[in-house]
């Protein structure tokens, strides 16, 4: 029996390291980078590990923590080796060093992550010059590649990444001259804001766009359109950091054939994990975009436990009812529904929204009937609120898809 | 005995033109020297084109492009084979959106006739759907043009180049040429920042700034203005949903937005037309992408449910006139290649080899050389053959070639290592990504990008 995880992340070390705990699977986990860790391997700064290792790690030492105990555990970690064929029903084509092969597992995990849109993705206009990048360009910069990015930066978005990529910028020299925002506040820690503007004076700029990127060679000035009052300004800058705005690794999803959701953009699954393929399981952020680590770790475990079921010979579970969101609801995860599935990762489903709303009453509706009403804490967009899941045991196998919606605000 | 000129043949503008006739004239007992205001061969026009294979079917019968378009589809289809430049035989369909543009079609038909393309078919809307399923609704008919096609507009010009530098061609870029003037006794002095040249014999490939260099030499044939295309490049994952290059029934203003495939498995999506002011103004535009964006919307809907990879703009080379504007003055030895539009990828090798003939005719010396012509191959960079990372024996042979570096374009750290090595390294960036691919994916560097820039200033001598 070989089970196979696709992605050296958080969930796929997780993932594999989980399968060998449930011992007697050969477990290949595949990844393309040269290095494991993923992500985290260059956010070097702390506040990894909290939820699955219970201990506060910068990223690096997560990721390394994470590749050791995968290694430890017996699993095969195969770097620098990439998924190039896959197609619905057939087995994976590798790619790498040692050449090319192919493999047809009994039970595969999909972990290969999410990215951030780039600038061309965003539709920013402008010319297109030198210094507009993403996060995680940012980061390998300054971080593996140790070099200056510049001096003067504007990040957009106001996310925790965003606030994440302001410390990359200052350990590399560079200071951020603003942050920006369509939204009408940003959506992160109090805390994280508060340090922000205490120590580095950097501003917040809500309801407010990038309209267009200019300087040749390189970024000269950005211009900055506020969206309530249409006015324009520009801002000097060498350096444009775009943030957030994510968007799950999905092709090798699309390629297999997997049933995707139109919402997280992931491949849809149920509360075990498991996609609309047998035995093709997926975690981590390539779900949703994105989570912390230390969830997307989690979320691996979780899903190397419903792996290891299906090895041992369990039922595949058919997908029988789709779970979708209204407006301005953005995405839920898990999002289908099958019997005797289990509770989903960490005993919740996860719910985003496009909008900020506080204590909102969300309601779960199939066909005429209610399966759940309440309150949730707070929606803040790009952050998780969680929704419980005992519902899931009234929804009717046979009936129409469950609906999400918000009802009431305030 | 004392040259009395330091190179034979000057050839000012190193796009897929200059590079066309360098490697022409560098079959010769020439001393050829090919200059290049920017870093690149390749970089300025010639990278941002639709990229497209034309037969020559739409062109204004009788004129100069007319004839070069339908010979250089000849010659470029053939090269391309010969060394390995990208090239896919997809055919188009001029789509008709309403009965307005569908009256246009007997025209179209006529002209394409006189221009000696006999291949071309009127479909009826069932037919054109059951061909291109996702197109949007309402279309009218099409006119089937099979010959056309997709050609790789970055490997083109590099192949000549390359092939011209094998054949000893001198090749100088990021070399301004600041002035041209005359020498008393003929031939031509240029000046550039790293010092001046003489040579007996000029060619004007400045693109953009062809007019200015005419200028300088006294001559007040045509102005370029230059007119400016937006892109859109949209995510591999798109790719099925077109088979055909789908095109609009030109007006007299423009010929209008397409969408096609490219040879690297995007789908793009465009061009719009202004005319801009500066030569050096690629920037897009707020006003064009909403336009683009309608235009796809209505011919294509689902592509608008894909991930956008690239947005990029180029300017052509337009001047007042419909024509191009190639004059040789045969006295002085001056041959001025100017206001080449966006077919000149296609007829880029038929120009060469007119201005061969005519600066021939005008008194340049054309022994072949003794040699064959270098034997080369480019790396192939295009979905429609093996790609490296395929290629088990090569792997085996170098496990480099099994490293995929950028993952979304599937580059391996092979491909880069010989991109900024050989007779033609890539200087920067933009040149690896010409080269290879690299970083012309969906993740725009998310992945690879520092990586790159590394392995560039390791790469730089």
């Amino acid at each position: 029996m070989t089970v196979v995880v696709l992605g050296g992340g958080p969930a796929g070390l997780a993932a594999a390291l989980e399968l060998r705990r449930r011992d007697t699977y050969d477990v290949l986990l595949v990844e393309r980078e040269p290095a494991l860790g993923g992500i985290p391997r260059h956010a070097c700064h702390q506040g990894f590990g909290l939820r699955d290792l219970r201990r506060p790690l910068t990223g690096p030492a997560y990721a390394r923590r994470y590749a050791e105990l995968a290694a430890e555990a017996g699993a095969e970690l195969r770097t620098e080796t990439m998924v190039t064929g896959w197609s619905p029903g057939g087995p994976l084509e590798l790619t790498g060093p040692r050449g090319r092969e192919t493999i047809q597992p009994d039970a595969l995990i999909l972990a290969t992550g999410c990215r951030e849109r780039p600038r061309s993705a965003r539709l920013v206009p402008g010319s297109r010059p030198d210094g507009v990048m993403t996060t995680g360009t940012l980061q390998q910069l300054v971080y593996l590649e140790e070099r200056q990015v510049g001096r003067r930066a504007l990040v957009v978005g106001a996310e925790h990444v965003s606030f994440s990529a302001l410390l990359t910028l200052r350990h590399g020299g560079a200071s951020a001259v603003g942050m920006v925002t369509e939204l009408p506040r940003h959506q992160s820690l109090a805390l994280f804001r508060a340090g922000a503007a205490l120590r580095w004076r950097t501003p917040v700029w809500t309801r407010t766009a990038l309209t267009a990127i200019h300087g040749r060679p390189r970024v000269e000035e950005v211009e900055l359109t506020e969206l309530d009052s249409g006015r324009t300004r520009g801002v000097a800058c060498d350096t444009v950091v775009f943030t957030a705005d994510w968007i799950p690794d999905h092709e090798l999803a699309v390629m297999g054939g997997l049933d995707m959701n139109p919402g997280t953009l992931g491949p849809m699954v149920d509360a075990a994990l498991h996609t609309s393929r047998p035995g093709v399981f997926a975690a981590g952020n390539l779900l949703h975009g994105a989570e912390t680590a230390d969830v997307a770790a989690l979320s691996g475990r979780h899903a190397a436990a419903g792996a290891a079921a299906f090895v041992r010979g369990g039922a595949s579970p058919k997908h029988v009812v789709s779970i979708e969101c209204e407006p301005p609801l953005h995405w839920i995860s898990p999002n289908a529904v099958s019997p005797s599935a289990g509770p989903p990762p960490r005993g919740r489903f996860a719910l985003r929204s496009r909008e900020f709303a506080r204590r909102p009453r969300v309601e779960l509706v199939q066909d005429a009937s209610t399966l759940w009403s309440g309150r949730v804490a707070r929606l803040t967009p790009g952050r998780s609120a969680r929704l419980p899941h005992a519902w899931t045991e009234a929804v009717d196998p046979s009936g129409g898809p469950v609906r999400v919606r918000v009802v009431g605000r305030g | 005995m004392q040259e009395p000129f330091d190179t034979d043949v000057a050839i000012v503008g190193a796009g897929v033109v200059g590079c066309a006739i360098a490697r022409e004239l560098a079959r010769f007992r020439l001393r050829v020297t090919l200059l290049e205001a920017g870093p690149d061969v390749g970089a300025g026009t010639s990278k941002a084109n639709t990229a497209l294979l034309h037969t020559g079917f739409d062109a204004k019968p009788g004129t100069l492009e007319a004839r070069l378009v339908a010979r250089g589809y000849e010659l470029l289809g053939d090269y391309a084979q010969r060394v390995g430049i990208p090239v896919e035989r997809t055919g188009a369909l001029l789509v008709a959106w309403n009965e307005e543009q569908l009256a246009e079609f007997p025209g179209i038909l006529e002209r394409a006739r006189a221009n000696g393309s006999t291949e071309l078919r009127e479909l009826g809307a069932d037919e054109l759907y059951r061909l291109e399923p996702h197109l949007g609704p309402g279309a009218h008919g099409a006119i089937e043009v099979p010959g056309e096609g997709l050609v790789c507009p970055f490997t083109t010009p590099l192949a000549y180049a390359t092939e011209a530098v094998l054949a000893g061609c001198e090749l100088r870029r990021s070399t301004p040429v600041t002035t041209v003037s005359r020498l008393e006794d003929g031939g031509f002095r240029l000046a550039t920042p790293g010092g001046g040249l003489t040579a007996r014999y000029l060619v004007n490939a400045a693109g953009l700034h062809s007019d200015e260099l005419d200028r300088m030499l006294g001559h007040d044939g045509f102005m370029v203005t230059p007119r400016r295309g937006e892109l859109i490049v949209f995510d591999k994952l798109a790719r099925p949903l077109v088979r055909h290059i789908v095109l609009a029934v030109p007006t007299k203003v423009t010929k209008g937005v397409l969408i096609a495939p490219t040879v690297f498995g995007n789908v793009m999506l465009g061009p719009t037309a202004d005319d801009v002011e500066r030569k050096d103004d690629t920037d897009s535009t707020r006003r064009g992408l909403d336009y683009l964006m309608a235009e796809g919307r209505r011919i294509m809907p689902e592509l608008l449910g894909h991930e956008v990879t690239a947005v990029y703009a180029g300017l052509r080379a337009a001047t007042e006139h419909s024509d191009y504007q190639l004059s040789i003055h045969a006295p002085e030895g001056y041959a001025c290649v100017g206001g080449i539009r966006s077919t000149g990828l296609s007829a880029s090798m038929a120009i060469a080899e007119h201005v061969r003939e005519e600066l021939g005719a005008a008194g340049l010396r054309l022994e072949p050389k003794a040699a064959p012509p270098p034997g080369f191959r480019m790396p192939n960079i295009g979905e429609q053959a093996e790609r490296p990372y395929q290629r088990a024996e090569l792997i085996e042979g170098d496990p480099d070639y099994g490293r995929i570096v950028c993952f979304c374009e599937r580059v391996t750290r092979g491909e880069i290592r010989d991109a900024l090595d050989g007779p033609l390294p890539a200087v920067d960036l933009d040149g690896l990504r010409r080269r290879t691919r690299a970083h012309m994916g969906r993740c725009q560097g998310f992945f690879c990008g520092a990586e790159l820039v590394a392995e560039l200033e390791r790469g730089a001598p």
